[in-house]
């Protein structure tokens, strides 16, 4: 007897209905509709320069896999797509990050109207801890000083969109704190739903998670991007090759290769992103 | 693939799943060998002894299979390592038919034992050479990494096939005009059968090795994509 996946893109049948898009369609970088583009991107942290002048296009409603090895630039560069870069003491970027072809590094552009289009979702699960968990859905709205009219249904529907729901809907009144770590994490991304942004940016989002708890993180992802443009920095590579439609290689503050996710890992073009994929990095 | 993997144990298991990948070539390339020798020779006693060999090419079939699928589970490799394993894996699934395919020629010797007419354009070796020169190629070019040589390969798959054509209507009047022979030219036709079969095996094995190494599969795609 054969059980079901977890995860449903791992059923074949269920995987190919006809308005889902295929993780194998044909869309390539050089025809891809960005949401968010970079152009040039150098970010720095005080005189050491951790990007390098990154031009890469952030496919819309599809998900982009950052990968790397440790201090090539993926965090950071993740953090200069919604201007968290910048709140680091010594910071700074220079370059064009594009949100809908506007510059996010404009002078007139508002950081925090940024960051509520651009939302995070963080490696560590960190509800508010004196918070209930329907507080923790609304605590971005009511930090961006907005009472929405129901509350109560925005953060239904925030629960249901990250399937916690049905688990957590005799228990909103408890503290967040009190869910484990992969409901803990579904509440972040709840959280980070109900400001309605347009990318969500995770960083690292299953690290902390057991292997169920990621695969019903992964499911979400695939389910939130019919919706939302997402972009996730990975350590597991495994995980950018289920989830990813595009993935993109750094390496030492640079970009060295961006495709479609199964052309990285079946035939990637550069060198250095084979010698990293399989291993061979010295 | 010349780049070694940080993973030194990773690195060794890749390195003993192609060994015994080149341990499976050897032992196919030696009952081709015999297989035409003593087709040459009508030797039956070594047709019949090189019929055992085969259980040496079944067994490392499995082993290769269960280290592969092992490598598979456990190390989920990627880019050239995932085409390199999956390579592997089709590619024992011919090398094991070609051994077959030696067997029945020797079968075939050991039906038509010691005697042989007499015929002074034999068709046969003709074929084998080719054929046997593809299977040794098919396996350099897997060994070495070699897109070029296994194109080579596959192109001549096409001389192959024109030998064998060649080979009914040249048995075929000697048939006509001498019954005594028909025994023997029909176990003949079934020897260029099993040849050209193998050469065909060689020929997978071949369009295999240039997926493995430019990630491009040519199969089914007509002589030009082999360029």
């Amino acid at each position: 007897m054969i059980s079901k996946p977890t995860n449903r893109k791992g059923s074949r049948n269920e995987g190919s209905s006809g308005d889902d898009k295929s993780r194998w369609d044909e869309v390539s970088v050089s025809t891809l509709v960005p949401k968010m583009r970079t152009e040039d991107l150098h970010a720095y942290f005080g005189q050491a320069e951790v990007l390098k002048g990154i031009s890469l296009k952030i496919a819309e409603k599809q998900v982009t896999a950052v990968i790397g090895p440790s201090g090539c630039g993926k965090s950071t560069f993740v953090r200069c797509l919604n201007r968290m870069h910048e709140v680091v003491p010594g910071a700074r970027a220079s370059g064009q990050v594009l949100l809908d072809k506007q510059n996010i590094y404009q002078g007139d552009v508002d950081a925090v109207r940024v960051r509520r289009r651009v939302g995070m979702v963080f490696q560590k699960p960190n509800p508010f801890p004196t918070m209930s968990i329907r507080d923790n859905v609304l605590a971005g709205l009511r930090l961006n000083g907005e009472r929405p009219d129901d509350p109560d249904a925005v953060v239904e529907k925030m629960l249901q969109r990250v399937a916690l729901w049905d688990e957590v809907k005799d228990i909103l009144g408890r503290a967040g704190t009190g869910l484990s770590g992969g409901q803990q994490q579904r509440l972040c991304i709840a959280r980070s739903l109900a400001l309605e942004p347009e990318v969500l940016l995770m960083d690292e989002p299953c690290s902390a998670l057991d292997p169920i708890a990621t695969a019903r993180v992964e499911e979400l992802i695939h389910e939130l991007r019919k919706s939302y443009t997402i972009v996730i920095v990975t350590h597991n590579m495994q995980q950018a090759a289920r989830v990813a439609n595009f993935t993109a290689f750094f390496y030492l503050g640079k970009l060295i290769e961006h495709d479609r996710t199964d052309v990285i890992f079946t035939r990637p073009k550069e060198q250095r992103t084979e010698d990293y994929i399989t291993g061979r990095f010295g | 693939m010349d780049r070694r993997h940080t993973d030194r144990e990773y690195e060794g298991e890749l390195e003993s799943l192609r060994e015994r990948v080149l341990l499976m070539g050897a032992h196919v390339e030696e009952v081709l060998a015999l297989a035409m020798r003593a087709y040459v020779d009508r030797n039956v006693l070594l047709a019949r002894g090189t019929i055992e060999l085969d259980s040496n090419i079944d067994q490392l079939e499995l082993e290769i299979d269960e280290a592969a699928i092992q490598i598979l589970a456990r190390r989920q490799p990627v880019a050239s390592d995932l085409r390199f394993i999956t390579t592997t894996l089709k590619l024992v699934t011919d090398l094991e038919r070609i051994g077959d395919l030696g067997v029945n020629i020797c079968e075939r010797v050991a039906e038509l034992g010691a005697d042989r007419s007499e015929n002074p354009h034999d068709p046969i070796p003709r074929i084998a050479d080719v054929a046997q020169a593809m299977v040794h190629d098919a396996l350099d070019a897997f060994v070495a990494g070699d897109a070029v040589k296994a194109n080579q390969v596959i192109d001549r798959d096409k001389t192959v096939d024109a030998y064998y054509a060649q080979l009914y209507p040249e048995l075929l009047p000697r048939m006509m005009s001498n019954p005594s022979v028909v025994f023997e030219s029909t176990r003949l036709l079934s020897i260029g059968k099993s040849l050209e079969r193998l050469a065909d095996h060689a020929t997978n094995i071949a369009e295999m090795v240039v997926f493995m190494v430019k990630g491009q599969d040519v199969r089914h795609s007509g002589p030009a994509s082999h360029q």
